[in-house]
């Protein structure tokens, strides 16, 4: 089973996001770039499939192909990919802003002449959190997804996927070919070691543009304003029990 | 040969993935070694299950084959990480400390003794340094006399590093006397063997920082010593040592900054945050020019450091560069740390802060492994064509 692994370029999670000053967006400028922390996620559970690890058996994936769009750069997000263990990679070059939708497209095109048996996704970009690419491309496919996956199990030509849900747990069990998505808790993933960084050097990324995969990239739609969260205020101290619970009882929490 | 500025797209792999494993030990669990004196011995595991520990050595023994520009920029990435010379000095002998192996070994050689130094099965240790003769290494006194099989090794070493753990060692020493050799740095000879603890008495030194990381003086009475162990030619032990000095000294420098840099960051972090008269510290210019001004001169020592690391890589002559990067790197390293130390005002004595332990690791670079005024005279010599002082 062929495995495909779409991967963000987004701001490194350790990094504090700026606004820019007239709100348009998020300041990007000489700020380090990483991949998006669910897309590793992903790329770690398909690598396991093909390893074998985390319960799979190895040869579960017999190729794990790394996707990204964006600008050249992504290049080094997909060549993550690669030292992580992804066989090859796939960009799309796209410069500004691709809506969610539009890389369901995207994707869908690449399926189309891939033919995978799964496309595992993160399940949203911790950059817009729009968490909408896995379920579009689901619908645009007319596949069978299973969304936030806590587990993955490959059994019988079936992926049983185990879902975080309020109050618990539930257990999905999909036909192939299907999309899945992914939660923090699937596994977590290794660092890449320099052998690997090494050899992912010599493994081949094909580029490709949205007009080569016949899909129109234009936005539709418009971000009015990016703002900061509202300060926090101060808190305040209190001498006796008493004085807090009149405190809160005033605030009308209690 | 050209300066890169920019990393390239390995490179800054290479930097990426040496952080996320150095993330996992903080400040706390350096300070924690620190003060008990425990070697990180799980952060050198996961830099050798990583694969980091053969950065530069050849790829058909295991290594990656890269250069000293990666291998400086992944040494400056563990320093900088906060791990400071604690984690940098715990694998600071498996990056370059071996290349004579490399460069003068035969082919049994390099598959004897590299591969376990990759994975992490070996432990080195070096042992040139000795109690009575320092800088002047062609005075050294321990003898290795010939045997019909190889060599007997008697004699004192000090300054040896990581010698409670080591089971190998590097180790020069006279196989003819020095007058009786044609120059006082002919008649030496170097030998990777066994660290035989039956025949080796290894004592730790006490000393001022860097605790997890011991230092030793060693005792050598009758080591025998195969003669499969000499590496290169008997009588030029000095010569192929002196092959190692100038990557040695490249990494220094780098470890150098990326020390300084960790102590800026503690600093610009602390006067962000610490108000006093009603505003941050870093708002007054007395207490944030010192902090920019360490920021230029690491910036600058960095440059120099990569430049004689790009001049190595490329087979160029980099023995000016090398000594001015171990000198810049040390000093802009020193300076950031005191500036760091004096910016956190009182609290940057106390340990719970971490920059006088960066402090404190600081000395290492302007001491080893070659002292600032040699570097001058160095630099004096070769450079400007002064006469030699000493």
């Amino acid at each position: 089973m062929k495995v495909l692994v779409p991967v963000k370029r987004v701001l490194d999670y350790n990094l504090k996001v700026r606004v820019k000053a007239d709100g348009t967006g998020v300041d990007l400028s000489n700020l380090k770039m990483s991949m998006n922390p669910f897309d590793e996620i992903a790329v770690e559970e398909a690598v396991r499939m093909k390893e074998g690890g985390g319960g799979h058996p190895a040869g579960t994936a017999t190729e794990v192909v790394a996707i990204s769009i964006g600008p050249e750069q992504a290049q080094e997000t997909i060549r993550t990919a690669l030292a992580m263990g992804a066989d090859r990679g796939i960009l799309v070059k796209a410069e500004g802003e691709v809506e969610p939708l539009a890389v369901a497209k995207l994707l869908k095109a690449i399926v189309d002449a891939e033919q995978p048996g799964l496309v595992i996704l993160g399940k949203q970009a911790i950059d817009d959190d729009s968490n909408q690419v896995g379920q579009m491309l689901a619908a645009l496919l007319d596949w069978p997804q299973a969304t936030f996956a806590s587990k993955i199990v490959v059994a019988g030509g079936k992926i049983n996927v185990t879902r975080e849900i309020d109050g618990g747990l539930q257990t999905l069990s999909l036909e192939t070919p299907a999309i899945v998505t992914t939660d923090l808790r699937l596994n977590e993933p290794r660092y890449a070691s320099l052998p690997n960084i090494m050899k992912a050097k010599k493994k081949p990324i094909d580029a490709k543009t949205p007009a080569d995969l016949g899909v129109d990239v234009a936005p539709r739609l418009t971000v009015v304003k990016v703002a900061d969260p509202p300060k926090r205020q101060g808190g305040a101290k209190v001498k006796t029990v008493q004085d807090l619970v009149a405190g809160l009882k005033a605030a009308g929490v209690i | 040969m050209t300066l890169a500025i920019e990393l390239t797209e390995a490179q800054a792999a290479i930097k990426d993935a040496v952080e996320k494993i150095c993330a996992k030990y903080d400040d706390r669990y350096w300070a924690h070694t620190d003060e008990t004196g425990e070697f990180p011995e799980p952060f050198v595991a996961d830099m050798a299950a990583g694969g980091w520990l053969g950065v530069a050595m050849p790829e058909e023994v295991g290594g990656a084959g890269l250069g000293l520009t990666e291998a400086a920029l992944m040494m400056q990435v563990v320093a900088a990480s906060g791990a400071g010379f604690s984690g940098a000095s715990a694998i600071h002998l498996n990056i370059f400390g071996l290349m004579p192996i490399v460069k003068f070994g035969t082919v049994e050689q390099k598959k004897r003794f590299l591969p376990p130094v990759i994975s992490g099965a070996d432990k080195a240790c070096f042992a040139v340094t000795e109690p009575n003769s320092g800088l002047d290494t062609a005075s050294l006194e321990t003898r290795a006399e010939r045997t019909n099989s190889g060599y007997v090794i008697t004699g004192r070493k000090i300054w040896t590093t990581n010698a409670q753990r080591a089971s190998k060692m590097l180790i020069i020493a006279r196989t003819t006397p020095k007058d009786q050799a044609k120059k006082p740095t002919d008649g030496l000879s170097l030998f990777y063997t066994n660290f035989n603890r039956t025949r080796i008495e290894a004592n730790p030194i006490p000393k001022m920082g860097r605790k997890a990381v011991e230092c030793n003086t060693l005792f050598i009475d009758g080591l025998e010593v195969p003669k499969e162990d000499l590496i290169g030619e008997e009588g030029k032990g000095f010569q192929i040592l002196l092959t190692g000095l100038n990557p040695e000294r490249t990494l220094i420098g780098a470890e150098a900054v990326g020390l300084g840099r960790a102590a800026l960051a503690r600093a610009a972090q602390y006067s962000q945050e610490r108000v006093v008269f009603g505003r941050p510290i870093g708002q007054n210019q007395g207490v944030a020019h010192p902090l920019a001004k360490a920021w230029a001169e690491l910036e600058a020592a960095d440059l120099v450091c990569f430049k004689a690391a790009a001049l190595y890589d490329a087979g160029k002559e980099s023995g000016a560069y090398a000594n001015a990067a171990k000198y810049l790197g040390g000093e802009a390293g020193f300076n950031a740390c005191e500036a760091a130390v004096m910016a956190h005002g009182g609290m940057g004595y106390a340990k719970e802060y971490f920059v006088e332990r960066y402090f404190r690791e600081a000395m290492i670079a302007r001491l080893v492994p070659v002292s600032r005024e040699m570097i001058l005279n160095y630099i004096a010599e070769r450079v400007l064509g002064l006469p030699k002082s000493y």
